[in-house]
C-alpha cells in the first residue's frame, strides 16, 4: 500500500513539520492549465477585438482550447483537497479575506462567458447543422440551439456585437484569472521566493506565451493531419505575438530574480545556494536557458532574416515546443521550488515526484493532456476551420 | 435456661450485631469509595472527550491567553513534545508536531549555530523510536561555545496567516485569543500550512485536515494547564490569562524584557520569547 505521506529529505535547519512537502506536482499543473487558459484566450481577443486579421485561421481554435483546458483547472486541484466532496464550501460559505475563496467564482464567472462566445460564434453553424442533422448528433445540435435559428443578417450582426463585447470582458477575465493565480503565490510572506509583488504580472505573461504556443503546435499538428496548407502568415503572427511577449515575460523573472538577490534579506544565503544547486537545471537551464532565450533567439533571427516558408514554420513550432516546457518549469519551480528553501531560510528540501500514486507523475501528465483529448472531441462537434461567424471588430467598425 | 446457654446467645447476638454493623459501615465505605473512584475517574476523562468539550459555561469574552517561554530554562528533556503527542494525539512519526524544541549550538570556529531539533535522524537513531524524543549527544568531543535549547509552538498570532489565507473561513481565531481549526468545514487545500510562517501546521493525512498547537483549549477552558506546560520539569514554559495581572504569563512579561519571532511578519505573535539568540526565528 501506498503510504500516506511523503518525507521530504533535506540539508541544513527545517522546522519538522516542513519535512513534508505539502503542494505536489498537481499544484503545478493548476497554474499550468490556468496559463494556457488565458493565453488561448490571448490569441481570440487579438482577432476578435483588435483585428488581427493574420490569426484568423487559429480564433475559434483559441477559443475551444481555452475551454477545454479550463474545464480541466479544477481537477488538480479536486484531486489534491483533503476533503474534495467539501469543496464547494469555498463558494457557498467564502471566506473573503482569503485569495483562494475568489476562485470558485472566478472561474465560473469565466467558464460562463467563454461558453457564451463559444456558443454566438458556432450559432450559425449549430442552427445549419440543427436543420440539415437527421441523427442524433442532429439532436445535439437541436439543444445547442436553445430555440434560436433565426440567421438572419440583423440577427447575425447581433451576434458579432456580443461576441464582441464578450471578447472584450474576456480580456480581464481570462487574464485576471491567472494574474490571481500569481496572487495566490505571491501574497504569501511565509516564503521569500513567493512573496513578490511581480507574482502575479510574471504569471501572467508567461500564462501568454503559454497560450500562444499551444495554439501554435495545435495549429501546425492539426494542418499536417487535416493535410492543409499551412498559412505562414498566420504562424508569423502568432510567433510575433510570443517574441513580444517573452521578451516581457524574460525582463519580469530577471527582475524578480535581481529583486530577490540585490534586496539580499535573511534567507538569501541559502536562495542562492539553492539556484546554484538544485535549481540549476530546472531554473537557468530548462526554463531560461533551453525555454526562453533560446526560443527568444530563433525567432530574433527567423524575424531579422525574414524568414518564411517551411523554415518559419518549423523554428516557430520548435520555439513554441520549447516556451512551452519552459513555462511549465517556471509553474515547478515556483511552486516546488518555493516549497524546497525551508521557512527557517537555513535549509534545504527536495521533492521527489513519484510515477504513480493520486499525486504522482502519470496523473500530472493525464491532466496536462486531457484537455487536448476533449479538444479532439469539441474539433468534430465545433469544426474551427469553418468560420462563418465572421468577424466581430468588423461589426464594429 | 443455664447460665452457659445465656452467655453463648449474648455472644451470639453479639456476633450477629457486630456482622450487621460490619455489613453497615462496608456498605457506606463501599458507597464512598465508588463515589470517590468516580470523581477519580472523572478527573482521569480525557478534558477533550466529547461530552466535556466544549466547556460550558466558559466565557471565552472574559480571558485572553498568552504564552511564555524562558529559552533560559529549558534543558531539552523533551517531556512537552511527548506530552503533547499524547495529549493531543498527533501522529507518532518524526515529522509531524505540534510543538517542539531547538537545539542552537555554537562551536568554537564556526560562524553560525548548528540547529537540529528532536525530529533529526541522529536524534531518532538516538531516541530508538519515532514516537519518543531523546537529543543526541553528538556534540560531546566539539569545543562549544554556547548553547541552548528553544521550544516552539503555534504563536496563536493576533493577525494570523493562516487564518487569513483559509478559503472557508474553517480556521479561525476565538474571543480569547487561540487560532482553532473547525475540522468540518475545513476543505484540507493546506493554503494555512504554506502561509504560517513558523511552521506550526502539518497536514494530518488520514483525517484529511491540517492540525496544530491549539494551546490544549480543550484543557485551558476547564481552567488547567496546557500539558506541555503541566509535563516541563523546569517552568521553562509559562501559561496563562494576560488580563489577569497576577497571572504567571502576566508577571512574566511584566518582569522580562519578551521578544517574539518574525515580528516583521506583522502577524503580532502571542508567544513572548526569554533568553532567544539572533539565529532564531
Amino acid at each position: 500500500m501506498e503510504p500516506l505521506i511523503h518525507f521530504a529529505p533535506y540539508i541544513g535547519w527545517v522546522y519538522p513539520n516542513e519535512t513534508v512537502i505539502e503542494w505536489t506536482v498537481l499544484l503545478a499543473v493548476y497554474p499550468y492549465l490556468t496559463g494556457l487558459v488565458a493565453g488561448a484566450f490571448t490569441v481570440s481577443s487579438l482577432y476578435q477585438v483588435f483585428g488581427f486579421e493574420r490569426l484568423r485561421p487559429v480564433a475559434h481554435l483559441a477559443l475551444l482550447t481555452s475551454l477545454c483546458c479550463m474545464l480541466f483547472v479544477p481537477l488538480p486541484l479536486l484531486l489534491h483537497l483533503g476533503h474534495p466532496e467539501r469543496a464547494f464550501n469555498a463558494m457557498i460559505t467564502p471566506h473573503l479575506t482569503s485569495a483562494m475563496a475568489m476562485f470558485g467564482f472566478f472561474a465560473t464567472f469565466y467558464v460562463v462567458l467563454l461558453m457564451l462566445e463559444i456558443w454566438f460564434t458556432y450559432r450559425p453553424y449549430i442552427v445549419e447543422q440543427a436543420q440539415k442533422r437527421t441523427d442524433l448528433l442532429g439532436k445535439v445540435y437541436r439543444l445547442l440551439t436553445l430555440g434560436s435559428h433565426d440567421v438572419s443578417e440583423s440577427a447575425l450582426r447581433v451576434d458579432r456585437k456580443w461576441i464582441f463585447w464578450l471578447a472584450v470582458i474576456g480580456i480581464p477575465g481570462a487574464h485576471g484569472l491567472h494574474g490571481y493565480v500569481g496572487f495566490l503565490f505571491g501574497s504569501l510572506k511565509s516564503r521569500e521566493w513567493w512573496s513578490s509583488d511581480l507574482m502575479p504580472v510574471i504569471f501572467l505573461f508567461s500564462a501568454i506565451i503559454s497560450g500562444v504556443s499551444l495554439l501554435i503546435v495545435l495549429y501546425v499538428v492539426s494542418c499536417k493531419v487535416r493535410k492543409v496548407p499551412i498559412e505562414v502568415d498566420c504562424v508569423k503572427g502568432l510567433a510575433y505575438t510570443v517574441w513580444a511577449f517573452i521578451m516581457v515575460a524574460l525582463l519580469l523573472e530577471a527582475l524578480e530574480f535581481a529583486n530577490i538577490v540585490y534586496k539580499g534579506r535573511e534567507g538569501v544565503d541559502m536562495i542562492m545556494e539553492f539556484v546554484k544547486g538544485p535549481l540549476l537545471v530546472p531554473y537557468f537551464v530548462l526554463q531560461f536557458g533551453v525555454g526562453a532565450v533560446t526560443p527568444l533567439l530563433i525567432l530574433s533571427y527567423m524575424i531579422w532574416r525574414g524568414t518564411t516558408g517551411r523554415a518559419l514554420v518549423f523554428g516557430v513550432t520548435l520555439s513554441a515546443c520549447l516556451v512551452l516546457l519552459s513555462v511549465f518549469m517556471m509553474r515547478w519551480n515556483v511552486v516546488i521550488g518555493g516549497q524546497e528553501i525551508s521557512k527557517t531560510g537555513k535549509g534545504l528540501l527536495s521533492y521527489h515526484l513519484t510515477f504513480l500514486g493520486q499525486e504522482g507523475a502519470l496523473v500530472a501528465l493525464v491532466l496536462t493532456l486531457a484537455p487536448i483529448a476533449v479538444l479532439l472531441g469539441m474539433i468534430r462537434l465545433f469544426p474551427p476551420w469553418h468560420d462563418k461567424a465572421g468577424h466581430a471588430a468588423v461589426a464594429v467598425s | 435456661m443455664t447460665i452457659e446457654a445465656i452467655s453463648s446467645l449474648v455472644a451470639r447476638r453479639r456476633f450477629l450485631s457486630r456482622i450487621g454493623l460490619a455489613t453497615c459501615a462496608g456498605v457506606i465505605t463501599g458507597a464512598g469509595a465508588l463515589g470517590v473512584a468516580r470523581t477519580v475517574c472523572a478527573k482521569t476523562e480525557t478534558p477533550a472527550a466529547g461530552d466535556s468539550f466544549p466547556t460550558k459555561d466558559y466565557n471565552w469574552t472574559e480571558h485572553q491567553w498568552a504564552f511564555g517561554v524562558d529559552a533560559t530554562k529549558c534543558i531539552g528533556c523533551l517531556r512537552c513534545v511527548e506530552a503533547c503527542k499524547n495529549e493531543n494525539h498527533v501522529p507518532g512519526n518524526a515529522h509531524q508536531f505540534r510543538t517542539w524544541v531547538e537545539r542552537y549550538v555554537y562551536i568554537e570556529g564556526e560562524e553560525n549555530a548548528r540547529i537540529d531539533s528532536q525530529q533529526d535522524p541522529v536524534n531518532i537513531a538516538a531516541s530508538g523510536s519515532q514516537k519518543e524524543y531523546r537529543f543526541a549527544d553528538r556534540y560531546k568531543d566539539a569545543k562549544v561555545e554556547k548553547a541552548f535549547f528553544v521550544p516552539k509552538l503555534c504563536n496563536q498570532c493576533e493577525n494570523p496567516a493562516c487564518v487569513q489565507v483559509c478559503p472557508v473561513g474553517a480556521t479561525y481565531k476565538t474571543k480569547d485569543g487561540v487560532v482553532l481549526i473547525d475540522e468540518k468545514r475545513c476543505i484540507g487545500c493546506r493554503y494555512c500550512v504554506q502561509a504560517c510562517p513558523y511552521g506550526a501546521r502539518y497536514f494530518d493525512e488520514e483525517r484529511g485536515v491540517p492540525d496544530k498547537c491549539t494551546w490544549c483549549y480543550h484543557r485551558i477552558t476547564k481552567g488547567m494547564q496546557p500539558a506541555c506546560v503541566e509535563s516541563c520539569p523546569v517552568g521553562a514554559r509559562v501559561f496563562g490569562d494576560i488580563r489577569d495581572k497576577g497571572s504567571p504569563v502576566s508577571l512574566f512579561v511584566r518582569n522580562n524584557r519578551v521578544q517574539v519571532l518574525k515580528r516583521e511578519s506583522g502577524n503580532a505573535p502571542q508567544v513572548f520569547y526569554v533568553g532567544i539568540d539572533r539565529e532564531v526565528n
